[in-house]
């Protein structure tokens, strides 16, 4: 057991970890935040993705070790105060969930993609890029959707 | 997944020594194949040695001949570098179509070429493109790189540190991904230098990658991309399993092969 300390949601966390603890279990069951899903835990489907130090990657994926002194951000990072963030809004608008297990991935994921191809990014680069997030009960027309319309407002 | 000791060195010396006094330890670059065979159970290392902390591991140089990408850059650097899509635009192309985008966050050149899965992408632009490995030890050439299915040449203990690709004429990447994973059913990279010599790197189709000598050869003589696709490549040999039989890949690397000569740039 080794202790990591990183900084979630702006706040600085630690815990004693083994060195096997993956992020997504950190996240979890250390920190109770359990907003960042476990889809397949074979880094596939994208339920878990967070940002560490801005980029999104898979969390299941990921040793919480190896997080050691990182910024990591998951979907109860986004709303500020009482307000979503414009790509949750943008989900909740153009109801691109339907169970919604998916959702803190995909939000998580359309936040990266518009930050990496801005505010007018295609349908196509949209579409491509959510490859590594599964939905299984929508197809993912309102999810492109929400997401282009989440880029617009961001 | 067992659990392991965890060691994240400042240098590839370091590194090496770590790995040295280990009982039976790993290095990891973004850990996107081997932490997945972990969790299955299929690897227990008892040291994990994590090289993304290894200082100027990463990092894009640039000459007028060659392209050199150290051994701890990502994918998604590689895909999205101005530099190397100036200069060789199919290498930047192919690392773009590596996974996905969080697959490319993570996933390292050196660690991709280490690994040599017999589908992973790098190993086909290696061969395409007649590349040099350099590790802490030696330079090694691609040709005799890539020994087996997870084989490579690399010695135990031995670090990839960059990979250095000579700046063709032209070049070209096709894949044919494997819908779910993403992986390369079959990929081909194709390149032709100022002198004309052309280089055919296959990947996905057999249990290592391999270039396409008799495309190469047919290539020489016409650079055309019917000469390419009219090579017929023998399906003994190459792999068969639920996504595709040995024959669809062989017709598969002189379709690819065919359509790389008509994109080639």
């Amino acid at each position: 057991m080794s202790v990591v300390k990183m900084k979630l949601n702006g706040k600085a966390v630690s815990g004693d970890v083994e060195a096997r603890t993956l992020l997504v279990d950190f996240i979890r069951q250390y920190q109770g935040m359990t907003g960042t899903h476990v889809g397949c835990d074979t880094s596939q489907c994208g339920a878990c993705v967070v940002h560490v130090n801005g980029k999104a990657i898979k969390s299941c994926t990921t040793l919480a070790v190896a997080c050691e002194g990182a910024e990591v951000t998951t979907v109860e990072g986004l709303a500020k105060g009482g307000d979503l963030h414009a790509m949750q809004a943008a989900f909740k608008e153009h109801h691109g969930l339907q169970c919604g297990f998916c959702t803190p991935g995909m939000i998580m994921s359309a936040i990266d993609i518009v930050k990496r191809n801005g505010k007018n990014v295609s349908e196509d680069v949209i579409r491509r890029e959510l490859s590594g997030n599964i939905c299984r009960c929508t197809g993912y027309h309102n999810i492109v959707k929400a997401v282009q319309a989440g880029a617009a407002n961001m | 997944m067992e659990n392991f000791n965890y060691h994240r060195p400042a240098t590839v010396l370091a590194a090496a020594a770590m790995l040295k006094k280990s009982k039976d330890g790993k290095y990891m670059g973004g850990g996107h194949t081997l932490l997945p065979t972990m969790k299955q159970g299929l690897a227990s290392p008892t040291d994990i040695i994590d090289l993304t902390a290894i200082k100027n591991f990463g990092g894009i140089k640039l000459s007028k001949t060659m392209v050199t990408i150290k051994a701890g850059t990502t994918h998604m650097e590689v895909a999205t570098s101005k530099e190397i899509k100036k200069a060789i635009p199919a290498l930047a192309e192919m690392a773009g179509k590596i996974g996905g985008v969080h697959v490319r966050h993570k996933g390292t050149i050196g660690g991709s070429i280490a690994n040599a899965d017999p589908a992973a992408d790098y190993p086909s632009a290696c061969l395409g493109l007649g590349a040099t490995i350099e590790t802490n030890k030696r330079k090694i050439e691609a040709d005799k790189f890539f020994t087996g299915m997870f084989e490579t040449a690399l010695k135990a203990g031995e670090i990839i540190t960059a990979v250095h690709f000579p700046i063709p004429k032209k070049s070209a990447h096709q894949k044919f991904p494997n819908p779910a994973s993403r992986y390369a059913l079959t990929g081909v990279f194709l390149s032709q230098d100022a002198k004309g010599k052309v280089r055919v790197g296959v990947t996905g189709a057999a249990a290592s990658a391999f270039r396409a000598t008799d495309i190469e050869a047919a290539l020489a003589k016409d650079f055309s991309a019917k000469s390419a696709s009219s090579v017929k490549i023998a399906a003994k040999g190459l792999m068969s399993d639920m996504h595709a039989t040995a024959a669809y890949r062989a017709h598969l690397v002189s379709v690819l092969a065919g359509r790389a000569v008509a994109a080639a740039k």
